[in-house]
């Protein structure tokens, strides 16, 4: 059996300062490549701008007269925390694509040989997804506007509604993170994605009044994480009970929390095993 | 036996790594001297790719040690990340993004200081023919520049062990030429290179020493060669048209070589080994057998190819290993006469 002598070089290591200097530039420069990566591909921004967009027109002015909306403001003030909350959930699909693609490719097995932050590749994805999110999130707000819709609630109710859309964006992108980065392939990613997300954001209240659903089917839509997120977005942009006292909204934090505690651990333990 | 590890860049000892009941190695020895090529040969599924992987700290080994220009790859990963570069199978560069954005987010990645970032995606972008379309998507790029970008990618931080898995899979015939060219100039400067290949042309151009690897192990090694020679080396072949001169032209040829000339009759053909002195056995030859007034065609000088000690060598893998796989628990190493 051959045997090695010990390596003469004594190990030096950065110290903590330096790796978290490390993991914040390096984070933060895989930030700016996805980003730049999604403004270059016009397809991608079509994706995830203008088929909010459509959704809005289309929920407006072709099913909305269809559907009667509880609370003030029309169906439009009832639609848009959902189509926000909805768009957010879609995003996630690009992350999951992104990763997959990454992995499949080796782009993610050269960084892992490089000296960059571990956290780097994850932490990038996530920043930069949650800024796309938030501009695409403006974005819809504005359409909105133009269509009708009004926030209600003040300044702080409109800011706490999209701070909970993108904490609900970022735990739906933990989710996607990972299981772009388990299953590896970008099809299976695709199809995977339109079996979780679309029944849970449909199912839920982002377009119509649970109350006009089967019963069997409002035991689901009432109790699922989305409809919780989508009924404190609401009564932040619209009025409802105020802001500490609001169920949904504890409710909906508590499960945003536990996703992110269960998925992110998952995702990074995913991202070592790329390969 | 042990190794020291001041001459060796890379050294590989009894490493096994199985992903559940496949074993993709089963105990792999080498060792690279710096500023040398390694060429691991080897088909689909041989462990060469698993092999690059623990060799630039991707996987961990199951057991066996690798040391990377003296660092271990499992206890010091971090270090040994300082010092290589690897480009896989497959090009790793974002093809939205320009050749030079490529380039310079590696440095920054690598952390370098930006301002030397610059400059350095400048000199790769020189220097790999890609800076007229420096600033292009990369997507637009020709294979061969997307493969030329890649391995830009992963010299930006001047690595000083470069890891290639299969870098010219997938090229054409002027690609290759071209990746060699770059690879060559490469070991010109003093990296030290690894590369895996199915190629046998491409390992005999490119490596100092080759290692054949197959179902995990190392089933024989040395310089081309070497390997070469253990298939019996070069091969004087000829034709005598006029079969009533055929005893004159095998005692002509008779002392070229210590071997004996073999005939075939029906044929007329003549055919002796002549060991690792092809050229000048062939001079000599052509002399004697002039000098002896024998008409001779088809003379030709027939180099093994590693095509011929692959076959050789894998051909008996799944039984007992042949003669030459027995050198699996040697160290190879690049110029030690056999």
């Amino acid at each position: 059996m051959t045997a090695i002598a010990e390596p003469v070089n004594t190990r030096v290591r950065p110290g903590a300062a330096q790796m978290a200097r490390w993991a914040i530039s390096d984070s933060l420069v895989m930030t700016r490549r996805n980003l730049l990566v999604w403004l270059r591909v016009p397809a991608y921004i079509v994706f995830t701008v203008v088929q909010p967009v459509i959704f809005v027109l289309l929920f407006r002015y072709v099913f909305g007269g269809a559907i009667q909306a509880p609370g003030s403001g029309g169906y439009v003030s009832y639609l848009m925390p959902g189509i926000i909350a909805q768009t957010a959930a879609f995003a996630t699909f690009a992350t999951a694509i992104a990763l997959a693609q990454e992995a499949t490719k080796g782009v993610i097995d050269r960084f892992r040989a490089m000296p960059m932050a571990r956290s780097a590749v994850l932490a990038g994805r996530l920043i930069a997804d949650s800024i796309r999110m938030l501009i695409v999130i403006l974005v819809i707000i504005g359409v909105g506007y133009a269509v009708g819709f009004r926030f209600q609630n003040g300044v702080v109710g409109a800011i706490g509604m999209i701070l909970l859309a993108e904490a609900f964006g970022i735990a739906v992108c933990s989710v996607s993170a990972f299981v772009g980065l388990a299953i590896k392939d970008e099809e299976s990613v695709q199809a995977f994605g339109l079996i979780w997300i679309f029944p849970l954001t449909f199912v839920s209240s982002a377009f119509v009044p649970i109350a006009t659903m089967p019963s069997w089917l409002q035991v689901f839509a009432k109790n699922q994480p989305v409809t919780l997120v989508i009924d404190a977005m609401r009564s932040m942009a619209l009025g409802g009970p105020a802001f500490p006292l609001n169920p949904a909204l504890w409710e909906s934090i508590v499960w945003l929390a536990g996703v992110l505690i269960v998925f992110v651990p998952l995702a990074v333990r995913s991202y070592r095993r790329v390969g | 036996m042990t190794l020291t590890n001041t001459d060796f860049a890379i050294e590989v000892a009894a490493l096994h790594k199985s992903f559940g009941e496949v074993h993709a190695l089963r105990g792999i020895d080498f060792a690279v001297p710096r500023g040398s090529v390694l060429g691991m040969l080897g088909p689909n599924g041989a462990g060469k790719t698993t092999a690059v992987r623990v060799l630039t700290t991707l996987l961990r080994p199951d057991s066996g040690r690798v040391i990377i220009e003296g660092y271990d790859v499992v206890r010091d990963a971090a270090a040994v990340r300082r010092r290589i570069g690897l480009a896989g199978q497959s090009t790793a560069i974002q093809l939205e993004l320009t050749g030079r954005e490529n380039l310079e987010i590696m440095g920054r990645l690598n952390h370098m200081p930006r301002s030397s970032v610059r400059g350095r995606a400048a000199e790769l972008l020189e220097r790999f023919d890609i800076a007229d379309a420096a600033d292009r998507p990369a997507k637009t790029y020709s294979g061969g520049m997307q493969r030329r970008l890649d391995l830009a990618a992963s010299l930006v931080a001047e690595p000083s062990v470069l890891f290639l898995d299969e870098p010219t899979t997938g090229l054409d015939p002027y690609g290759r030429l071209g990746m060699w060219d770059i690879i060559r100039e490469l070991v010109g400067r003093g990296t030290t290179l690894l590369l895996t290949t199915q190629y046998l042309d491409e390992a005999d151009e490119l490596a100092n020493t080759i290692v054949v690897v197959d179902h995990g192990r190392v089933i024989a090694s040395g310089t081309p060669n070497q390997l070469k020679d253990q298939v019996g080396g070069d091969l004087l072949e000829f034709t005598v048209p006029d079969r009533s001169r055929l005893d004159d032209a095998v005692t002509a040829v008779a002392g070229l070589s210590d071997s004996t000339p073999t005939v075939e009759t029906e044929t007329r053909r003549v055919k002796v080994a002549v060991g690792n002195r092809g050229s000048t056995a062939l001079v000599e030859a052509v002399r004697r057998l002039d000098a002896s007034g024998v008409v001779t065609e088809n003379l030709a000088l027939h180099r093994p190819s590693l095509d011929d000690v692959f076959l050789a060598v894998t051909g008996h893998a799944t039984e007992a290993p042949p003669e030459i796989g027995s050198k699996a628990h040697k160290t190879p190493t690049a110029g030690v006469p056999s």
